[in-house]
């Protein structure tokens, strides 16, 4: 019985220990103020001053750095722009992982496991190197350039590096394994009788690909979204390599504000509201399948 | 139920299609080979399927059923030969430009879907009226009595009423032709045996042809107007249910369809039929047969063990034999006895219990005789 229980309370204790508290943390700091100090933030909470102490603490907490956030457009470009980045990156690596992951799951049963590793084997080389290399392949003299003016399609080379061009193949060739994986797990329990079985029906190839293919691999098309989007809202070192000075993300003003400016509490305020614009689109996403789910269930 | 006797349904069934030289069959395979690289899973297969009929398919495992049905359907296409569909070649015809449809061995369905949307699946794609559509799903899932279902996934429901719901959507589209791949390999006996009444009941409403496929001798016998019985590709016989059981043309059929003694030997042709010498010092059986042997030549008697009689004493007969009881199979209704001959042969008798066991009148061991008319076994010659 202890032991079950044990086994229950293993994810909670990770997620309480590991997430919820230190984000508790990160909100208070966000509601305090900065100072020269260390930590270099105040009020500090100090337990023997028992209630009056909390009393006075908590009266200094307030939401001036959110208001802050509100009032600069800097930070509001910031995060509308890595919305955009994250949303075309998410749609770039769906339309580079989906065919990737069609071809895997329609391949021979004995080479499907070659082409899994294949797809895995990136993830061996450090991530750090994997964006370096882009720079050599994209910068004025890089290969890329060096190809299309070899051919003759162009004179004069592309400025590839530092747009935000760059920072979309970067994320999208970086996080294709993670678009992959997903797509092809569910594409690879699709049975062939369904496809078959919509075709004597009536279906065209194209239309049987639309009305099965795609609602079966749903979810796994939308788990490899989710894994493109989230990460890549806070992305900080590939469009810190790869993008230009106009390429303005959240991570990257995140980063400049803690050890920069070193101040935490705006810092805070920003990773804050980071988290809920992942979190609120999750939540309604699952009480809607839910609701769909209760409606069908009837 | 209309059809109350599966077992011989020749006698509710007047027309016999295929006896009448005059009509074009729905189906027809005309030299029909189809092969998986070297290996030919169909081997010039010819074979005319009627109007209206209900055709079982039987043969064991890997015998070829389903390929044939997937060349029907438009999965495979044939190496050789051609298949007509009503006067036409559907060679080069894709599944989903064919009237025919297919409830499949899985069942297929389309997990996304609700029953309702199954079922509507195929009228959707032929772009049928909302209103006609609605009366058509309605239609059907009155007919397979899957009303209250309709809103339900196909993990929601039990085994049975997706078998049901399959063969709703495969008949939505009322097509020409429906094949049933093993429709009820999924079902357990009882349920097996309503489906069956069921199905009869459903073809006969809607009049459409079935081809069903089955590796169960007793379904086949129970819905077939007819059963091909089929073996390594090939097709050794096609005929009613009846006449595929009292007159096998095979050794093959003949023991592929229920239980049957088989005696080998020489015919000696005699009196509209032959003696049967099957060993030197074993007693001549004279057997009455239309087929034409030559004095000597090789041939198999079978005779079924309903048709064997078991008797205490020596009988008066022209085929009888002696041994003892090696072995009884009780099955409830009736029993088998297993009989060792003399000569270290098995034969099988089969006897109703119209009597309660305690009073049976053979046991293990007893010293008994056996015997059979002339007319009771087909002698066969291959
Ligand atoms: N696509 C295929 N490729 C190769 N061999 C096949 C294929 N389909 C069927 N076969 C072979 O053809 C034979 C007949 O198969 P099938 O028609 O499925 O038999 P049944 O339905 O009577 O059990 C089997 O030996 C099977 O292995
Ligand atoms: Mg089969």
């Amino acid at each position: 019985m202890m032991r079950r229980h044990l086994l229950i309370l293993t994810p909670y204790l990770w997620l309480v220990t590991l997430f919820l508290i230190p984000f508790l943390i990160v909100v208070r700091i966000s509601l305090s103020d900065a100072a020269i100090a260390i930590p270099p933030y105040s009020p500090i909470l100090d337990w023997r001053d028992g209630w009056p102490g909390l009393f006075a603490f908590i009266n200094a907490l307030d939401f001036d750095n959110f208001v802050f956030l509100a009032e600069d457009a800097l930070y509001w470009k910031a995060y509308l722009s890595s919305l955009q980045i994250a949303a075309v990156s998410t749609v770039t690596t769906l339309l580079v992982g989906f065919p990737i992951a069609y071809g895997m799951a329609r391949a021979p049963k004995g080479l499907q496991a070659t082409l899994l590793i294949l797809v895995i084997l990136p993830f061996w080389t450090s991530f750090l190197i994997r964006v370096y290399s882009w720079i050599g392949m994209l910068s004025t003299e890089g290969y890329i350039n060096q190809v299309l003016m070899g051919l003759g399609i162009i004179s004069e080379p592309l400025t590839l590096l530092n747009t935000q061009i760059a920072v979309y193949i970067g994320i999208t060739h970086t996080y294709l394994p993670f678009m992959v994986l997903p797509i092809y797990a569910a594409l690879e329990r699709l049975d062939n009788a369904l496809l078959e079985a919509a075709e004597d029906l009536g279906c065209s190839r194209i239309s049987s690909f639309w009305l099965v293919t795609i609602p079966l691999a749903r979810n796994g098309i939308l788990a490899g979204c989710f894994l493109i989007f989230i990460p890549t809202l806070g992305e900080i070192i590939i469009p810190s390599l790869l993008g230009g000075s106009d390429t303005l993300m959240i991570g990257k003003v995140l980063w400049e504000e803690f050890f920069n400016n070193r101040d935490w509490p705006v810092a805070s305020a920003v990773a804050v509201l980071l988290l809920l614009i992942l979190i609120i689109p999750i939540i309604l996403f699952q009480r809607n399948t839910q609701r769909q789910r209760e409606l069908e269930a009837q | 139920m209309t059809k109350s006797q599966g077992t011989s349904p020749t006698t509710n069934t007047p027309v016999e299609p295929w006896n009448n030289p005059s009509t074009t069959p729905l189906i027809r395979f005309e030299n029909v080979t189809k092969r998986f690289g070297t290996f030919a899973a169909i081997s010039g297969l010819s074979l005319d399927i009627f109007e209206e009929e209900f055709f079982a398919l039987l043969g064991p495992s890997g015998c070829g059923k389903t390929t044939l049905m997937r060349m029907l359907a438009g999965f495979e296409t044939p190496t050789e030969g051609k298949i007509e569909l009503a006067g036409h070649d559907i060679t080069p015809v894709p599944p989903n430009k064919r009237a025919v449809n297919m409830m499949f061995q899985s069942y297929a369905l389309f997990p996304h879907l609700s029953v309702y949307d199954n079922i509507a699946f195929g009228l959707k794609r032929q772009r049928m009226p909302k209103a006609e559509l609605a009366d058509r799903v309605a239609e059907m899932l009155k007919l397979t009595r899957l009303e209250k279902f309709a809103r339900r996934k196909p993990d929601q429901i039990s085994g049975g009423q997706r078998q049901r719901v399959a063969l709703a959507r495969s008949l939505a589209k009322a097509p020409k032709l429906l094949l049933l791949d093993e429709p009820m390999g999924a079902l357990d006996k009882k349920l097996r045996q309503e489906t069956q009444f069921e199905l009869m009941d459903i073809q006969e409403k809607t009049g459409t042809t079935f081809v069903i496929v089955t590796h169960d001798q007793e379904e086949a016998m129970t819905v077939a107007t007819r059963v091909a019985v089929m073996d390594e590709g090939r097709i050794i016989q096609v005929a009613t249910p009846d006449v595929i059981y009292e007159a096998p043309n095979s050794r093959y059929v003949a023991d592929f369809i229920g239980d049957v003694n088989l005696i080998t030997g020489t015919a000696h042709p005699r009196n509209s039929g032959i003696d049967l010498h099957w060993g030197e010092g074993r007693p001549i059986f004279h057997c009455k047969t239309d087929l034409p042997f030559t004095d000597g030549q090789t041939c198999y008697l079978a005779v079924r063990p309903e048709k064997v009689t078991i008797h205490a004493r020596e009988p008066e007969s022209t085929n009888k034999v002696e041994g003892k009881i090696l072995d009884i199979a009780y099955l409830g209704n009736i029993s088998t006895y297993h009989v060792e001959l003399s000569m270290g042969h098995i034969l099988k008798a089969q006897t109703a219990n119209n009597r309660r066991i305690a009073r049976r009148s053979f046991t293990w061991e007893d010293p008994v005789w056996l015997s059979w008319t002339e007319t009771a076994g087909v002698v066969l010659d291959r």
